[in-house]
Parts: structure tokens; C-alpha cells; sequence
């Protein structure tokens, strides 16, 4: 089953609840081994085809010599036929026969060795594919089980401070009201400095005699004579 | 990555990158260490930090079950569904009862990833509950 079934499975049966776990602690075990195992199996794999990968090398160098000598052997072999020894000619024929049959048991047992060392790359590549998948996993069961232990140290330390679990919308009330009140302070503020500037701009008018100025006696009187002439 | 340490790096950070919020943290103990980050003026939907092997995860609570209008359940979920990608940087997520907005960031995360995170997420929880108030009691 996979471990997503796992979970799924886990959450409709209702195993959500802090205490309770999504996944048991044995899983997590279970697959941290296998995640070991892997990593075992690639590094033993890794080794194989390290001495494999070498045995092939030497192979290739023992063929390489092998047809170095054929080569030399037959020039030996036209040089003695070239003196008219055919007795001294075949018995270098025959060496090089031998040297010939050693040559195709090599080439023989270097493919072995490469087709090893595929097998081996091919266990690898498999390996890597599957620890990936493993990690996959065990990151999806170790998230759950951060999250939901998390969850029970948040709640825990609520029940702790003994204080209200608030409802979401009285929250945001709360959170909307702050940022109100923050508002209307600032607007408040912007209203004080308009008025302070205003307040300002009329001394320094009223010290020019520009603007409405108060009424002085003499003023009143003024006036007062003015009605009484009409 | 260590919990500690971002929550001393978060201290570090200037007013732009903390986007002109100002961040107040507590560390909860528990098995798995978690970091409460409270934004001001907004403590009542703090957005909580907790490390795994491959992310740092925030997570801010939304509501509880039993704040959920009954008649309107299937509604709400499929509207959850329908915001999901759209909300920037967070998803939604349910954990046991409740509800929340959650959002994953690499371990190799820069404190202004992690700072404009709970920013977001923080926005993001205060913008899902007003959008569906009308699902809840």
C-alpha cells in the first residue's frame, strides 16, 4: 500500500486528533531501514562495479598485449618462412595459435565482465530510483508527523495560558478594530497638525493686520457714530 | 537550519524587510519545537514556524470545526479548493479540527524569504477569514 493510501486511510478513520498518530512510529522505522538498506546496497553495488570495472581494464590490457604478440609472432613466422624454415615457421605458427586461443578466452571473459558492469550500473540506477521514492515517502510521513506534533505543543501551550480560544471572526474583529482605531489616530493626529498650522497662519496674519482683527473701542465707536449720522 | 536561529535572525531584520510590520516571537516547547510570531496588531492570528527534514513550514490557524455553519460545509470546501491557487504563497490545509493557511519554503530559505512568508501568510489568514466569514457562525 502506498504510504499516501496509509495516510488517507489514517485521516478518514478519523486518526487526526493530536496524540494520535497519522502514522505509526514503527512505518517511520520501518522505512528509515529501508532507506539504510538502500544506501547499503548502493554502496556495495558501487564497489562491485569499482573491481569489476577494473577486472574489465586489465582484460582489455591482457587482449591488447595478446595482440601485440600475435602481431610479432607473425612477422617472426614470414621472417622464417622468408629464410625457408617452414619446421621453425610452423612452431611459431603454433605459438601463435595458442597465444590466439588465450586471446578469445580473454575477449570472452572481458565481455562477461562488461556485461557485469552493466548489470551492476543497471542496479544502481534501479537503487538510486527506488531511495529517492523512500525518501519520497518518509518526507511526506515525517512532515505529517512534525505538523500534527506541532500542532499538540501550539494547543498545549494554549491550554497552558489558560487563555480563550478566540473564534476566527472574533479575531478578526479584533485584529480589524485595532487597525481602525490605529486609523483614526493617525487621522486624529492629521487633524491636530491642520489645525495647529491654521491657528499659526492666523497669529502671524492677525500680527501683519491682515484679516478679521478685533474690534478695537475706537472702532466701536466709529461705527456707532456712523449709525447715529445716518 | 535551526528554529532559534531564525527567530534570531528575524530580530535582525530591518522595517522594509519585515514590511514595515513589527515581529514578536515566543518558542514553544513541545517535542517539536515551535516558533509563535506575532505580528502587531494582529496577535490574535499568529503565524506559527516549525522545521522539518526538507522545509520550513508556517502555518496560521483559520477556525475550528465547530465555527463552520453546517449548511454551508461543502460549500466552504470547494471554495477553499477554488482560492487555493490564486492566494499567493499559502494553501489551504486542515490539521485535526482546524482549519488554516499554510505555506512551504526551502531550508535554504534567506530570512527575507522566510520574514515576507509570514507577511503574506499572515495577509493571506486575515483576507481567508474575511472572504468567508459568511460560511461561519
Amino acid at each position: 500500500m502506498s504510504l499516501l493510501k496509509k495516510i488517507f486511510t489514517a485521516i478518514r478513520g478519523g486518526a487526526t486528533e493530536a496524540g494520535e498518530a497519522i502514522v505509526d512510529a514503527n512505518s517511520i522505522r520501518i522505512l528509515e531501514q529501508e532507506v539504510r538498506d538502500a544506501e547499503n546496497h548502493i554502496n556495495k553495488a558501487k564497489q562491485d562495479l569499482t573491481a569489476v570495472m577494473a577486472k574489465e581494464m586489465q582484460a582489455t590490457r591482457e587482449i591488447e598485449g595478446f595482440k601485440k604478440q600475435t602481431e610479432e609472432y607473425e612477422t617472426y613466422a614470414v621472417e622464417a618462412l622468408n629464410k625457408g624454415d617452414e619446421g621453425l615457421a610452423t612452431e611459431i605458427a603454433e605459438k601463435i595459435a595458442g597465444i590466439e586461443a588465450e586471446l578469445t578466452l580473454q575477449e570472452e571473459t572481458k565481455a562477461s565482465f562488461s556485461a557485469h558492469a552493466d548489470r551492476l550500473r543497471e542496479l544502481v540506477k534501479k537503487t538510486e530510483r527506488q531511495l529517492a521514492e523512500y525518501k519520497r515517502q518518509l518526507t511526506m510521513v515525517k512532515t505529517t508527523d512534525s505538523v500534527q506534533k506541532a500542532t499538540s505543543a501550539i494547543s498545549d501551550s494554549f491550554s497552558n495560558s489558560n487563555s480563550k480560544m478566540m473564534s476566527a471572526t472574533e479575531s478578526l474583529e479584533r485584529i480589524k478594530k485595532k487597525q481602525r482605531d490605529f486609523d483614526d489616530k493617525l487621522k486624529a493626529a492629521e487633524m491636530l497638525e491642520d489645525d495647529n498650522s491654521d491657528a499659526s497662519l492666523e497669529a502671524k496674519m492677525k500680527q501683519a493686520g491682515i484679516g478679521p482683527q478685533n474690534a478695537s473701542a475706537s472702532s466701536v465707536l466709529d461705527r456707532i457714530k456712523a449709525k447715529k449720522g445716518a | 537550519m535551526d528554529i532559534k536561529k531564525i527567530a534570531e535572525a528575524l530580530d535582525q531584520l530591518d522595517a522594509e524587510a519585515r514590511e514595515g510590520y513589527d515581529f514578536d516571537h515566543q518558542l514553544i516547547p513541545g517535542e517539536e519545537e515551535v516558533l509563535q510570531i506575532s505580528l502587531r496588531d494582529r496577535e490574535e492570528i499568529p503565524v506559527y514556524l516549525t522545521l522539518t527534514d526538507t522545509q520550513i513550514l508556517c502555518i496560521s490557524y483559520l477556525w475550528d470545526d465547530v465555527e463552520i455553519r453546517p449548511e454551508t460545509k461543502g460549500e466552504m470546501v470547494e471554495m477553499m479548493l477554488d482560492m487555493n491557487i490564486p492566494m499567493p504563497l499559502s494553501s489551504f490545509s486542515r490539521i485535526g479540527s482546524k482549519y488554516a493557511v499554510f505555506g512551504a519554503l526551502s531550508l535554504n530559505s534567506t530570512t527575507e524569504d522566510i520574514a515576507h512568508e509570514i507577511v503574506t501568510l499572515s495577509d493571506n489568514a486575515l483576507d481567508a477569514i474575511d472572504v468567508m466569514s459568511d460560511f461561519l457562525k
